[in-house]
């Protein structure tokens, strides 16, 4: 359970991501998409384009539109509107195709709990018409997601997060051109998510794979998504690196946690306050109680460095005791909260937090 | 893309058929699971309880009766005197509709609460591969065991009793086992539908064992009440008001699908059954005159007589898949 193998270059025969003519245009691609259930609209109007070998992360609250998406991308649902391109071809009409090269993980993935892992996986093989590489295959992906030492006990004994990690296993089976993953961290262990996404890393650099992730926990994913596009309502409110989207839909701030240790520690000393306030560049200072730290905004973000420089200095010069200094990272959490009540001020949309 | 697209079309043509592929699985399930056993044990109660009473039987008479025609067939007609049970037909009859409900009433219901759906028709198959493969792997079940189960009672009256079908009754036991299949594919559909249309498969199974009860035991009782008032063939007075009041009950009985088959069950395996019920034709009057001449019918007049009863039971296999099919190719992936 503990390392996780590398992901090995494919047996097939392949061309690289540049020459391909389908991956040098988009993997996944869509002009205007639309779902629509009776009155409620679960995506509206979407565009959205995922680039050759990168990781894109889809995030949203539950009922955003994510997983509507997706199964549209497979042709698992008729959009009502629009059209969506995978690998080059259209979902609705060449499912086959699509679904041969395209691995997926849905959400609450669930495996028939009177066969083993391996049997479960031996299904799949047979469904995608694995030939004689079936064995080898599954022991390859088994030992990719870390289960080998449980692949031959029924998976009703498996733990959630040891169904998500099958479940992987299972859409890499068919050794997909892309992959679309939705919710794959939710049940998995901090470790396990570590683990995974150094996977999903490794697919990308080592096979060229396209990987569309979707989340509801920003905050797992952002470090291994090279773009993401937050969705609300079934739209696409933001699209971006999560710098770029920080800067987008941040407070336009940079923020830093400071904590000074004193004799006399006092919640609102106002003789600190007074220094760190003073220092050139910084908008507000506020004590965090629970913490016991200051917390100082910067305004703006660029005056990031010459205020930690001059807090340093100013620091040294009081004689005053620093034990900590962190720069509080933008989050997507908290871009995602950004852009959502920018959304609802502007009153695109009353169904946000639905 | 050219030399990628090549493996992946090689793929998609070297392989099975998506439907097969499933089959072959469901099928493997069923056989390792417990309603499996419980099917072996009913259709084989259903088959030795009688014959164990049939063979006693055969044997005190037939020292006496050299010429009888049609003893292998007895064996599957036989109903003993001593205890209340019916003979096999009739119990198939009964315990069919059970077990085709219990061999799919969990067929697409289960694979969405196990979250094992969206898994599975996201690999290249068609989505319709996957109730036709649910839909042959139960009837193959439930045919393997009966086949065998008709496989041990003709055997045990050929090796124990020294009786030798003669080739009409061979054909009229296959027949009897097509429609028997038939039937049991009736139910299948039926139970299929359930798995589609309702979502808990605990709920379904209680909706088909009341499906069941309704046709099986209550059935021909609201037959026999609902005849009795709109057709009292009872208080008919000419002989041509016994004739159309005796036609229409026999039409309110056929309702109940039941009666179709235990009706043609009657025709296909007994050669003296020359009547599904009253005559009500020209074509049955006179079947019926062959056999007051003492005459036994052929198996094309057997089956010619029970054909529009066939046609039924296939149409309403039909619709109910159909509309299970339909259904399912409508219903969103996601609950």
């Amino acid at each position: 359970m503990t390392d996780i193998a590398p992901a090995r270059p494919s047996r097939r025969r392949r061309s690289s991501p540049a020459t391909d003519p389908a991956a040098a245009g988009a993997p996944i691609r869509t002009r205007a998409l639309t779902k629509r259930y009776g009155d409620f609209v679960a995506v509206d109007v979407l565009d959205l384009e995922v680039r050759a070998g990168e990781i894109f992360g889809l995030l949203g609250q539950n009922g955003a539109g994510k997983t509507t998406t997706i199964l549209m991308l497979l042709g698992l649902t008729e959009p009502s509107g629009g059209t969506a391109r995978v690998v080059g071809l259209d979902p609705a009409r060449r499912p086959l195709e699509v679904k041969r090269r395209v691995g997926y993980l849905p959400d609450a993935v669930g495996f028939y709990g009177n066969l083993t892992g391996r049997e479960n996986l031996r299904y799949t093989a047979a469904l995608n018409g694995l030939g004689a590489e079936t064995e080898e295959q599954i022991s390859h992906v088994l030992e990719q997601v870390g289960l080998v030492g449980r692949a031959d006990t029924a998976t009703d004994t498996y733990s959630r997060g040891m169904l998500q990690r099958l479940g992987i296993a299972d859409a890499l089976l068919k050794d997909p051109d892309v992959l679309i993953l939705d919710e794959p961290t939710t049940s998995i262990d901090p470790i396990g998510v570590v683990e995974i996404l150094g996977l999903l890393r490794s697919l990308v650099r080592e096979r060229g794979m396209t990987i569309l992730l979707s989340s509801h926990l920003l905050g797992q994913v952002q470090s291994v998504c090279d773009r993401v596009g937050i969705f609300a309502a079934g739209r696409l409110i933001g699209l971006g690196t999560v710098p770029e989207l920080a800067a987008r839909f941040g407070d336009g701030a940079a923020h830093l946690e400071v904590t000074i240790a004193r004799d006399d520690a006092e919640a609102a000393d106002p003789d600190t306050r007074a220094i760190l306030k003073s220092i050139d560049g910084v908008s507000a200072v506020d004590w965090d109680m629970p913490s016991g730290s200051w917390h100082v905004s910067i305004r703006p973000v660029e005056a990031s460095g010459s205020v930690r420089e001059a807090l340093l200095r100013a620091v040294l010069e009081r004689g005053l005791r620093l034990t900590s200094l962190r720069v509080v990272e933008p989050s997507l959490d908290d871009i995602y909260r950004t852009a959502v009540a920018g959304m609802a001020v502007a009153g695109t949309t009353t169904e946000v937090g639905q | 893309m050219t030399t990628d697209a090549r493996p992946v079309t090689a793929r998609l043509e070297g392989r099975a058929a998506g439907w097969r592929i499933v089959a072959r699985k469901e099928f493997s399930d069923h056989v390792s699971s417990a309603r499996f056993i419980v099917l072996l044990l009913v259709l084989g109660v259903a088959a030795i309880v009688p014959l164990y009473f049939a063979s006693d039987a055969i044997r005190s008479v037939a020292s006496q009766v050299t010429d009888t025609r049609n003893a292998f067939l007895a064996l599957f007609l036989f109903s003993p005197t001593a205890v209340p049970i019916p003979n096999v037909f009739n119990f198939v009859g009964i315990v069919a509709p059970l077990l085709g409900v219990a061999f799919a009433f969990d067929a697409i219901n289960s694979e969405r609460t196990d979250g094992t759906l969206p898994r599975l028709l996201s690999q290249p198959i068609y989505r319709d591969d996957v109730v036709n493969g649910k839909f042959t792997a139960g009837l193959a079940a439930i045919s393997v065991v009966l086949v065998a189960v008709v496989g041990v009672i003709s055997g045990f009256g050929i090796v124990r009793l020294g009786i030798i079908p003669s080739p009409d009754e061979v054909i009229r036991l296959l027949a009897w086992v097509v429609l028997t299949i038939l039937w049991v594919s009736l139910w299948l559909a039926f139970g299929l539908l359930l798995s589609v249309v309702i979502r808990r498969a605990a709920t379904a199974a209680l909706v088909g064992f009341g499906v069941w009860l309704l046709v099986a035991i209550f059935g021909q009782l609201i037959i026999s009440l609902v005849a009795g008032v709109l057709a009292p063939v009872a208080n008919a007075a000419t002989a041509q008001e016994f004739v159309s009041l005796s036609a229409l009950s026999a039409t309110i009985a056929r309702l109940l699908p039941l009666t179709l088959y235990q009706e043609a069950s009657a025709v296909l395996l007994n050669p003296t059954v020359t009547t599904v019920s009253t005559p009500t034709t020209v074509g049955q009057w006179q079947q019926w005159q062959q056999q007051a001449q003492g005459q036994l019918l052929s198996f094309d007049q057997s089956a010619l007589l029970v054909w529009p009863h066939l046609v039924s039971l296939v149409a309403l296999t039909a619709i109910c898949f159909a509309a299970a099919y339909i259904m399912f190719m409508r219903q969103e992936v996601r609950a």
